[in-house]
This record gives structure tokens, C-alpha cells and sequence, in this order.
């Protein structure tokens, strides 16, 4: 059957999922990318993989608007006055939400959401009605898991809100962050977090501090986490994410010097490559900066968009020249896969676009989680499913590679039932985590039915629905259920 | 013992202490996460006991040695040595063990103690000092609390009771404090069930409480070995009537881990333990809690 008539027949596919899948029918069309043979290779055989991204891309892939500026303006090419009140405020982002493109198709940044509507918190009965019907909305409306909202570092009733409604309503999206910075977030607004995300697998915890530093030492200024747990100018956000298969690579050398000496040298070249005639599309061929309203009227700024130089499979190909030693077990090893990040690292770092302003034409590194087809390879550099050590030596094992990725990367870790009893010890391992250098840190409860696939949320009884056959709201729904299949995400350790 | 003796002070002299396991992280032992230092030896026998293995000191027999499959364990000078890095965790030198011990107890000072939990501070709301009975070492108890307070990390005291804390004020100063089992209120039960009296709990439990060290307090329920419902109203009568916002937890009884003799009791229904926790609620306590 053609690509387009087995979209438009499948049974376990909504109208809205349908007419998403026909519009990639429909790009996958053009082909006017120039691809090198050398690439082609590694794109074929999975090393060099654009994660669905398109063949002519129309969109950057992650926008990360500038919400601030959007309420304090209003949009012209929306016929939209800044809002007065909490109605208005919600009802404008919302309407707003449906014009933000993405790769999804959906925003993946629905902005800091209780700074925007902590000024028209006056009745907190009634904001409790408004961002509860808000919430609501976005996960009835906006499909898709990548989908994720910002809340902290500071306290606000809005933000008390938007936690006590997001654990009433168990809803996988959007995705939550909390930016957590120890001198400015209090326990009591931390604990109340971490009690949510023992209920609903969110918020998860981000470093602000860490954040803040490195985008302001890279001139980028404020910025956001969006998606699964992207850093990402806020303004701006990133035209595209490539990622490279560490754990695909890897057999490709003759052994270890070989790898670093040769293999891994060229696989970075290409992706970067890749990455440049990608955005050399974007922003010379595909018009979208000369015509969304989006710049026009000052919500994102072309000289605020980076690109994401992601890998995945750092434990597998640590392994395979490991002799035996095991990535997360063994120092040696370990120190290895330090090794090759570095490398990678300052061949990104040596790397410039011109065409792209933001951090002087360098691309951001980020620990790509996988995509639902990946088998025996570990999302970025996390350590396998079914490795992992003691929940203390984990952390500490992981924290020195998330220095390298300010556009991302982080860790989930799944806790029994249990754990609900005691939630302030959740929230010590929390911040325990940030202070030893984890960048973004992920918790649930392992009975919790909504669960963190890789990075983003489904609820496990969707995945049950989708199952049996019957189509599901979320299009994510089905990425998370060949992930539970094929990554095996259920059966993470369980910390006591 | 240890080279101190019960009723010993400490200060000036390097406290050294016999250690059953330290566990970096965990959720069940205080309030937040908190490291837990085991210390071996415990003067009560409870029939329920899921550490068994943690009552008596090693003799340095030698048994265990050859039953190690991982030639972890080795016999030098007359004494048991144990070498972590080669064991597998695999129990099978407490198995063979006639003495209820370990070879895995080692002997520790404060410092070292604590430079074994020093990674993991940034992940700590305090210490929780178990067993064992942490009690029979005093001395060590306190140095230990003491230093850990100053390094920034508050200690609870896990005790069975059987030492009398209003004779150790330095413990009692030194600890954020107490965790206090109260296993049977009837000294006839209690000594059925722990082959020791129970005095002694029940004058810790009116001391502490009035000295406003409580901070929790727990029974754990067995079907038809004793009256629990009496224990539950006695303590709870005990803790309100000293002003202790102590909170209660009250536990199920679990078979794994224990001796063969009580591994096929049942474990109470729910029933029975909201029925006692009913009790204690009525009596005033603040906080009760059912695991």
C-alpha cells in the first residue's frame, strides 16, 4: 500500500494524527536537501539519523516563543489586546499555542507558565477555575507529549496551582518542568513538586542555576526547557536536532584508536554537515523567517535560533571497546566515556555556521533520548536499563556528563510506591542530585499511570488502549508503547 | 564489647565502634533521605527479627569461613577477616553462622564513619543511627551524633529502649531525636516476644516524650502473640499525656527475613490495623501512620 492510502486507512489513527501523517507523506516529496554520498551511508545505516524530521524542512524544529513580550503586547496578526485578566491571559495563550509551529506539529514550549499568569492571580478561586480549565485545554487539544511548560525557580500561588491541578488531573501533557535554584525556591513549594511527581511522573527538576550560568556566559540570556528537557534560547529555539548512534558507530572501527583516531572524527564531520545544509534551508530556501508572524512581531528572533548536535549510545559503544568493563560500573570505563564526549565535544565547540548568530554559530550538544525503534542503545549517556547501580552511585556516576550538554540531557529514576510516605526524601535525592552537577533529574512512582517514557510522559493505560487496537488522543501514545517494548522503560530500577 | 564500655565518655579519645552496615540512602529510617549506620549487637531476641544476623558479636569461631563461596572471608591471627570487595552478598556466612552474627561487623571509627558518608551529604537531610541496639555502644553513640552534627547532618537514634537514656544526656543533647519501639505494652508478652523486660521502654518512652526528643514511635503487630490493641491505647495515653507531637506508625508484621519459627505467622489484615490506628487517634495521637 502507498505511504498516503495506509495513513488515511489506519484504524488506530485520529483525524488530527491522520492529517499530520498525510502532511509528512506530502514533504517527504521534495527532496531538495544536497546529501552527500558519505552521508547518505550513515544516514541508511542509522549512525546519522534526523529523528523524522523532514526531507525539506519548513519550520525550525523546536520554537521557544517569547511569551513575556506576547503578553505585555498582544498580537497584531492575531487581533489580540494584551490581557487584563485570568480568563484573558489563558484564553490568549491558548489561542496563540495553535499558531506555534514545531516538528510535532504542536508547540514543545508552552512558556513559563506561572510568571505569565501569577499578575492576574487576584481571586484564587477562581484562578484555580482558570488554569484548571487551561491545563484542561492543553492536554485535550495540544496531542502530543513533547509538549512542555516551565514553572520556578521562584514560588508563586500560580505555580502552587498549576502543581495541585496537575495532580488532581493526571494528565501526561503537557510536560513540567520546575526550575529549581536552592536560594531562590523554598522547601515547601520544592516539597509540594516532588509529592506531584510522585503522583504524576512531573515536574521533573531542572538546574537553573546550571542553566542560567551557561546561557548567559554563552550570551544566549534567558532561556527554557522544552520538550523533553531541551535548553533552548528563550526568543529563539532551535532549527534543527540531528543525532548520532554512538552504539551504531562503534562497530564501524577496527578498535578503540581506530574509533577515536578515525571513525568518530569523520561520523561528527558529516552530521555537521548535515546539520549545516539543514539549516541552510531553513533559514535561506524555506521563507519561514521572512513570513511567520511569529518574527515579525518580535516573539522569536532569528539571531536567537541555535541547532542541537545530539548522540545517543554512549554505553554501548563504551562497552564494546571496554574489555568487559561496563559503562556505570566500572571507573575505567566510565573515564572512557568521558573521553569520547570530550572529543565530541570540542569538535562541536571547533565548528561554526555562519548563518546562525546565537553562541557564535556553535551548535549545542544534547543527550538525545532515542526514538521508539531503537534497540540496545541507551538514550545520550545514560546508563542501560537493567545496570543500573545503587541510586547515590548512579547520580554521582552520571553528573560529570551533563556539564558537556546545555541543550539537554538528563536522568529518570523510578521509585516504589512507597516512597509517597516519605516525599521529602525525594526531594533531598532532588537536590542532592543538582548540587553534585545533574543537570535535569526525573522521578514517578512506579504504580503512577502516568509514566516518563524516555523524556516525555504517556499514561500506561493509553498504551493499553492502543493495544487493543482502539486509536488514542496522544500521538505519542505510540512512540511510548514500542519504547516500552524495545527499551524496556518499565523495568528500570526500582529505588527504595 | 568494643574497647568502651556502656556509661563511657568519649571526648579526647578516638571512639571506635563495632559496625553492622552503613546504608547511604534511605527513605523509611527518619524524616527526608538519610544515611543509616547499623551497629552490631542488640540485648533483645524478637521473634520477628529481619536481622537476625545483627544481635550477637562475632567469636572469631571460624565457621563461616569455609562457607564462603566467593573466598571472601579468611582467618588470620585468630581473627575473622571480611573483604568487601570479593563479596557477593550472597548470605551465606550468616547462614552458617551458629552465633547469630556476621563477619561482615566491623569495627570503625567516628571519622571513619563519616568519611564513608561524606559523598553523599549533598543528598542528606540527616543520620539515623540504628541496629542492632545502638544504645549498647553509648560512648560511640554520642562521639557519633556529635560529629555528625557538626559535619551538618542531624542524627535520630533508632533504639529498642533498653538503655536508659536519662542516665546519657550527652546522647540525649547530641541527637535531633528518637525512634523508640514499644513492642509490648504487658511485661509478660513483652518478654515472650523479646526474651527481655520492657521497664525500661516504657520509662525511656514517658522520658523522652516529656524531654520533647520524640520523634516517632512504632509497634509492630502480630496476630495472637500479643495484645496490641492494649499497647497502642498504653503508648498513645503515654505520649499525649506527656505533650509528645511523637507521631505513631504501626506495622504489619512480614514474614521475609525472619527465623523459620515465625515465617508462617500471618500478617494482620487491614481491619486490624485500621482498627488500631482508630485507637490511637482516639487516645490524641497527632500523627499516625500504618505500614
Amino acid at each position: 500500500m502507498n505511504p498516503g492510502l495506509a495513513v488515511i486507512t489506519d484504524r488506530t489513527l485520529t483525524y488530527q494524527q491522520k492529517v499530520a501523517g498525510l502532511a509528512k507523506v506530502g514533504e517527504s516529496t521534495e527532496n531538495p536537501l544536497r546529501i552527500g554520498a558519505e552521508l547518505q551511508v550513515y544516514r541508511d545505516s542509522g549512525v546519522i539519523c534526523d529523528l523524522f524530521e523532514g526531507s525539506a524542512p519548513y519550520r525550525p524544529r523546536y520554537i521557544v516563543p517569547d511569551y513575556e513580550r506576547f503578553m505585555r503586547r498582544g498580537s497584531a496578526f492575531l487581533g489580540l489586546e494584551p490581557p487584563r485578566d485570568i480568563w484573558e491571559a489563558t484564553a490568549a495563550l491558548l489561542i496563540l499555542y495553535r499558531h506555534v509551529p514545531s516538528i510535532t506539529t504542536f508547540p514543545v514550549y508552552l512558556g513559563d507558565i506561572d510568571a505569565l499568569l501569577e499578575p492576574f492571580v487576584e481571586d484564587e478561586a477562581e484562578a484555580r477555575k482558570a488554569i484548571g480549565l487551561f491545563l484542561l485545554s492543553i492536554d485535550r487539544t495540544i496531542n502530543d507529549s513533547f509538549c512542555h511548560a516551565d514553572i520556578g525557580p521562584d514560588a508563586t500561588t500560580a505555580g502552587r496551582l498549576i502543581l495541585e491541578l496537575t495532580r488532581e488531573q493526571k494528565n501526561a501533557v503537557p510536560n513540567l518542568s520546575l526550575k529549581y535554584d536552592p536560594d531562590r525556591t523554598p522547601d515547601d513549594f520544592a516539597l509540594l513538586a516532588a509529592s506531584v511527581a510522585l503522583d504524576v511522573a512531573k515536574p521533573s527538576f531542572a538546574n537553573h542555576r546550571m542553566f542560567a550560568a551557561e546561557f548567559e556566559a554563552m550570551g544566549l540570556g534567558d532561556y527554557a526547557v522544552a520538550s523533553c528537557y531541551n535548553g533552548l534560547p528563550k526568543g529563539g529555539g532551535s532549527c534543527t536536532l540531528v543525532r548520532l548512534n554512538l552504539a551504531a558507530l562503534a562497530p564501524l572501527a577496527r578498535g578503540l584508536d581506530d574509533f577515536s583516531g578515525r571513525v568518530l572524527p569523520d561520523a561528527v564531520a558529516r552530521q555537521l554537515e548535515y546539520m549545516d545544509e539543514r539549516v541552510r534551508f531553513l533559514i535561506e530556501e524555506s521563507g519561514f523567517f521572512e513570513s511567520s508572524f511569529l518574527v515579525k512581531e518580535g516573539l522569536i528572533d532569528a539571531g536567537r535560533f541555535s541547532a542541537m548536535f545530539g548522540l545517543v549510545g554512549l554505553a554501548e559503544a563504551v562497552n564494546a571497546f571496554g574489555d568487559g568493563k561496563r559503562f556505570g560500573r566500572d571507573a575505567e570505563a566510565d573515564a572512557l566515556g568521558l573521553e569520547i564526549i570530550e572529543r565530541i565535544s570540542a569538535r562541536v565547540a571547533a565548528h561554526r555556521n555562519p548563518l546562525l548568530a546565537a553562541n557564535g554559530g556553535r551548535y549545542l550538544l544534547h543527550a538525545q533520548v532515542g526514538i521508539d525503534s531503537d534497540r540496545g542503545v541507551s538514550p545520550g549517556c545514560r546508563i542501560p536499563i537493567g545496570e543500573e547501580p545503587e541510586l547515590a552511585d548512579h547520580i554521582l556516576r552520571s553528573a560529570p556528563f551533563h556539564a558537556f550538554f546545555p541543550s539537554g540531557i538528563g536522568d529518570v529514576f523510578a521509585f516504589e510506591p512507597t516512597a509517597r510516605a516519605n516525599p521529602l526524601h525525594l526531594l533531598d535525592i532532588a537536590k542532592g542530585a543538582l548540587a553534585s552537577g545533574l543537570r535535569y533529574f526525573s522521578a514517578y512512582a512506579a504504580d503512577a499511570d502516568v509514566v516518563r517514557i524516555t523524556g516525555y510522559l504517556v499514561k500506561r493505560s493509553e498504551m493499553e488502549r492502543l493495544g487493543r487496537g482502539e486509536a488514542s488522543l496522544q500521538d505519542t501514545t505510540a512512540l511510548g508503547r514500542n519504547a516500552v517494548n524495545n527499551l524496556g522503560v518499565l523495568e528500570r530500577r526500582l529505588r527504595p | 564489647m568494643t574497647d568502651i564500655a556502656r556509661g563511657d565518655v568519649a571526648r579526647g579519645v578516638v571512639a571506635r565502634g563495632v559496625v553492622a552496615k552503613i546504608l547511604p540512602f534511605s527513605a523509611v529510617d527518619g524524616p527526608g533521605n538519610r544515611a543509616v549506620v547499623f551497629l552490631q549487637g542488640c540485648d533483645f531476641d524478637c521473634r520477628y527479627c529481619h536481622n537476625p544476623e545483627t544481635r550477637a558479636l562475632c567469636v572469631h569461631c571460624g565457621l563461616c569461613v569455609p562457607a564462603c563461596p566467593a573466598g571472601a572471608l579468611s582467618l588470620e591471627g585468630g581473627r575473622v577477616r571480611w573483604d568487601a570487595a570479593r563479596c557477593v552478598s550472597c548470605g551465606a556466612c550468616i547462614a552458617a553462622c551458629p552465633h547469630g552474627s556476621s563477619p561482615k561487623a566491623v569495627s570503625m571509627t567516628v571519622a571513619e564513619v563519616l568519611s564513608s558518608i561524606d559523598r553523599y551529604k549533598p543528598f542528606l537531610s540527616g543520620v539515623t543511627v540504628s541496629g542492632g541496639e545502638c544504645g549498647l555502644q553509648p560512648a560511640f553513640l554520642e562521639a557519633l551524633l556529635v560529629e555528625a552534627r557538626a559535619a551538618g547532618l542531624p542524627g535520630l537514634v533508632d533504639t529498642n529502649g533498653s538503655a536508659d537514656f536519662s542516665s546519657l544526656p550527652g546522647v540525649v543533647a547530641a541527637a535531633e531525636g528518637f525512634m523508640l519501639d514499644v513492642k509490648a505494652w504487658d511485661e509478660t508478652e513483652h518478654r515472650a516476644l523479646t526474651g527481655a523486660p520492657n521497664r525500661a521502654v516504657v520509662a525511656n518512652l514517658r522520658f523522652l516524650a516529656a524531654a520533647g526528643k520524640l520523634y516517632e514511635v512504632r509497634t509492630v503487630v502480630v496476630p495472637g502473640q500479643f495484645d496490641a490493641a492494649l499497647t497502642v491505647r498504653e503508648t498513645a495515653r503515654t505520649l499525649v499525656a506527656a505533650g509528645s507531637g511523637a507521631r505513631y506508625k504501626i506495622i504489619r508484621f512480614r514474614p521475609q527475613g525472619v527465623r523459620a519459627a515465625w515465617r508462617g505467622l500471618p500478617t494482620p489484615d487491614d481491619a486490624t490495623m485500621g482498627a488500631l490506628a482508630a485507637i490511637a487517634l482516639r487516645e490524641g495521637v497527632r500523627e499516625v501512620v500504618v505500614v
